[in-house]
C-alpha cells in the first residue's frame, strides 16, 4: 500500500485573534488538506466563524499567518469562496443576478456569466427559479443560490459557516446528502464550519474539534471506516455511532 | 379591465368626493362649498387660464426646491451615511431644520433673502430636505452587514460595495423618503406663496379667500393635491423601474 502525502491547500499558522481585551484565537495552527472536507467542530463561542473569516480575509488576523495553496493571504481572493450562515442574498436581485454576482464583481460580461449562472442554478436543482426574487423562495432554496453563487466562481476552496442551520431539520438532512456527492464529483477543498456533530462526522473526511475561549484545536478526527458507504447506510453505521458519542463526551465537559 | 390598483384609487377617490359632496350640501359649515361647485370653479379656471398662470409662477420655485431637495439631499444623505465625520458636520443641521417651526424662520428668510424667488425655493428646501437627507443617511448606515461582507468576499472593491449593494440596500427607505420630503416640498410651495408675497397658486387661495369665493379657494386647493399626487405615483413608477426588486407585492 503506498502512502500518499496529501497536499494540504490552506494551512493556518500560529494564528491569534483578540478584540480588544478578549482573546478569541490562541496560537491556532491547522493544515487543510487538499481535496478534502474538513469540518471545524465545536460548541459555541469558540472561535470557529472567527477562524473562517479570517482564512477568507474578511477579518485580519492579529498574529500569525494564513497559507493558501503556498501563498500567504490577508485579503479576499478569487481562491476562496464563502458560503454565509444568513445566505447574504441581495433581495433587490432575482436569483440569475444573485448567483452571478461574484462573476459581475470579477468583470465577467453579462451573456457569459448568465450562462454559468445558469448551469449551476440547475446543478443545485433550481431550474426555472432563475428570475424569482429571494422573498418568493423558502429558506431552503436561498441557500441553495448562495451554494450556486459560490461554485459559479469556481474557486479551489470553498468556506461554508454553518451553512445548514438556518433551514429546517428536513431540508437540512438533504443538503447534508447532497454535500458528500459535491465533495466526491468537485474536486475542491472544503471547509466547513457547524456545531452539530452528526453534521461534522456525517460530512468530514477530517474533523477539527475546537475548544472555547480562548479557541484552540483539541484534538483531530479522522472518521473512515463508513466514507465509502452510501448515503442512507452512514447514519446506522456503527463507527459513526460511536465516533458521534465519543465526540460528544469531549465537548460535553465544556459545556457543562 | 381595470387594474385592480387602479380600481382602488379611483373608488377611493369616489368615495371621497361623495362624502365632500354630501357636507357640502348638509350646510357643515357655511364655508365649505359642495365637490360639484369646486368643480365647477376648478373648470372656470381652466378655461380662463388662470390656473395655468398661476402654476407658471408657482411650478419655479416648487420645482428647483423639489429637484434640489432630491439629488442633493440624497447624495449629502449618502455622504453622511459614510462618514463619521460628515456625519458629525451636517446631520446636527438637518435635525434643526426640521424641528424649527418655519413660521418663525420665514421673517429671517426675507430679511436675508428678500422676498422673491430665493426665498420661495429656500421655503421648499427646508421642508423637503431635512427627511430626503436624514432617511438616506439612516438607511445608508444601517445596510445590513453580512451582504456587504458578501461583496467583499467576492472581491468587490469599496466602489462596487455603495454602487451596487449600499444604495440598492438603501432604496426603499430613501425613495420612502423621498415620497415624505417632496409632499412637503409641495406644502413648503404653498406656504411660501400665503406667507411672503402671493403669486401663483398661493394667490388664488388667499384673493378667494379674502373675497369669500370658497369654492374658488377649494378648487385651488384640490388641484394642488391632485398634482402632489400624481408626482407620488410618478416617483413609485421611477423606484418600480430602478429597483424591480423592491416590490415585494404591498406597493399597491
Amino acid at each position: 500500500m503506498t502512502k500518499e502525502i496529501l497536499e494540504n491547500a490552506v494551512s493556518v499558522k500560529g494564528v491569534y485573534k483578540n478584540y480588544g481585551e478578549v482573546e478569541a484565537l490562541r496560537d491556532m495552527s491547522l493544515d487543510f488538506p487538499k481535496g478534502q472536507l474538513t469540518s471545524l467542530l465545536g460548541p459555541s463561542g469558540c472561535g470557529k466563524t472567527t477562524l473562517l473569516k479570517i482564512i477568507a480575509g474578511l477579518l485580519p488576523a492579529t498574529q500569525g499567518e494564513v497559507i493558501v495553496n503556498g501563498k500567504v493571504v490577508t485579503k479576499p481572493g478569487p481562491d476562496r469562496a464563502f458560503v454565509f450562515q444568513d445566505f447574504a442574498l441581495m433581495p433587490w436581485a432575482n436569483v440569475i443576478r444573485n448567483v452571478a454576482f461574484g462573476l459581475e464583481l470579477r468583470g465577467v460580461g453579462k451573456v457569459e456569466r448568465e450562462e454559468i449562472a445558469s448551469k449551476y442554478i440547475g446543478n443545485v436543482g433550481l431550474k426555472g427559479f432563475e428570475h424569482s426574487f429571494p422573498h418568493e423562495l423558502s429558506g431552503g432554496m436561498r441557500q441553495r443560490v448562495g451554494l450556486a453563487r459560490a461554485l459559479s466562481v469556481d474557486s479551489p476552496v470553498l468556506l461554508m459557516d454553518e451553512p445548514f442551520s438556518a433551514v429546517d431539520e428536513q431540508t437540512r438532512r438533504k443538503f447534508q446528502e447532497d454535500l458528500l456527492n459535491l465533495v466526491k464529483n468537485e474536486n475542491k477543498t472544503f471547509i466547513f464550519v457547524t456545531h452539530s456533530i452528526e453534521e461534522a462526522v456525517y460530512v468530514s473526511d477530517q474533523i477539527a474539534l475546537l475548544l472555547p475561549r480562548p479557541s484552540r484545536v483539541s484534538e483531530i478526527i479522522k472518521p473512515s471506516g463508513f466514507r465509502h458507504k452510501d448515503v442512507d447506510s452512514i447514519r446506522k453505521d456503527s463507527e459513526y455511532l460511536d465516533t458521534v458519542e465519543s465526540i460528544w463526551k469531549s465537548l460535553r465537559t465544556y459545556v457543562e | 379591465m381595470l387594474s385592480r390598483s387602479l380600481f382602488l384609487k379611483l373608488l377611493s377617490g369616489a368615495l371621497i368626493f361623495g362624502a365632500w359632496e354630501y357636507a357640502g350640501r348638509t350646510g357643515v359649515n357655511y364655508a365649505l362649498p359642495t365637490f360639484l361647485e369646486s368643480m365647477k370653479a376648478l373648470f372656470d379656471m381652466t378655461v380662463s387660464g388662470l390656473i395655468f398662470e398661476a402654476y407658471a409662477d408657482t411650478l419655479r420655485p416648487l420645482a428647483i426646491g423639489v429637484l434640489i431637495s432630491s439629488f442633493i439631499g440624497v447624495g449629502i444623505g449618502v455622504w453622511v451615511g459614510l462618514s463619521e465625520k460628515f456625519d458629525w458636520m451636517f446631520s446636527p443641521i438637518f435635525i434643526i431644520m426640521q424641528a424649527a417651526p418655519l413660521a418663525a424662520l420665514i421673517p429671517l428668510l426675507i430679511m436675508a433673502y428678500g422676498i422673491g424667488l430665493t426665498s420661495k425655493v429656500f421655503v421648499v428646501c427646508i421642508m423637503a430636505m431635512p427627511v430626503i437627507v436624514l432617511n438616506t443617511s439612516g438607511a445608508v448606515k444601517n445596510t445590513p452587514s453580512s451582504v456587504k461582507e458578501m461583496a467583499r468576499s467576492f472581491l468587490g472593491s469599496e466602489k462596487d460595495v455603495i454602487l451596487k449593494i449600499i444604495i440598492p440596500a438603501a432604496s426603499p427607505v430613501i425613495f420612502a423618503g423621498l415620497r415624505l420630503g417632496v409632499s412637503a416640498g409641495f406644502i413648503g410651495a404653498i406656504l411660501a406663496e400665503l406667507k411672503i408675497t402671493p403669486t401663483g397658486v398661493g394667490d388664488i387661495i388667499s384673493y378667494s379667500r379674502m373675497t369669500a369665493d370658497y369654492p374658488s379657494m377649494y378648487a385651488a386647493i384640490f388641484s394642488i393635491i391632485l398634482l402632489a399626487v400624481l408626482f407620488l405615483n410618478l416617483l413609485e413608477k421611477i423606484e418600480n423601474y430602478l429597483f424591480k426588486g423592491n416590490n415585494q407585492g404591498y406597493i399597491s
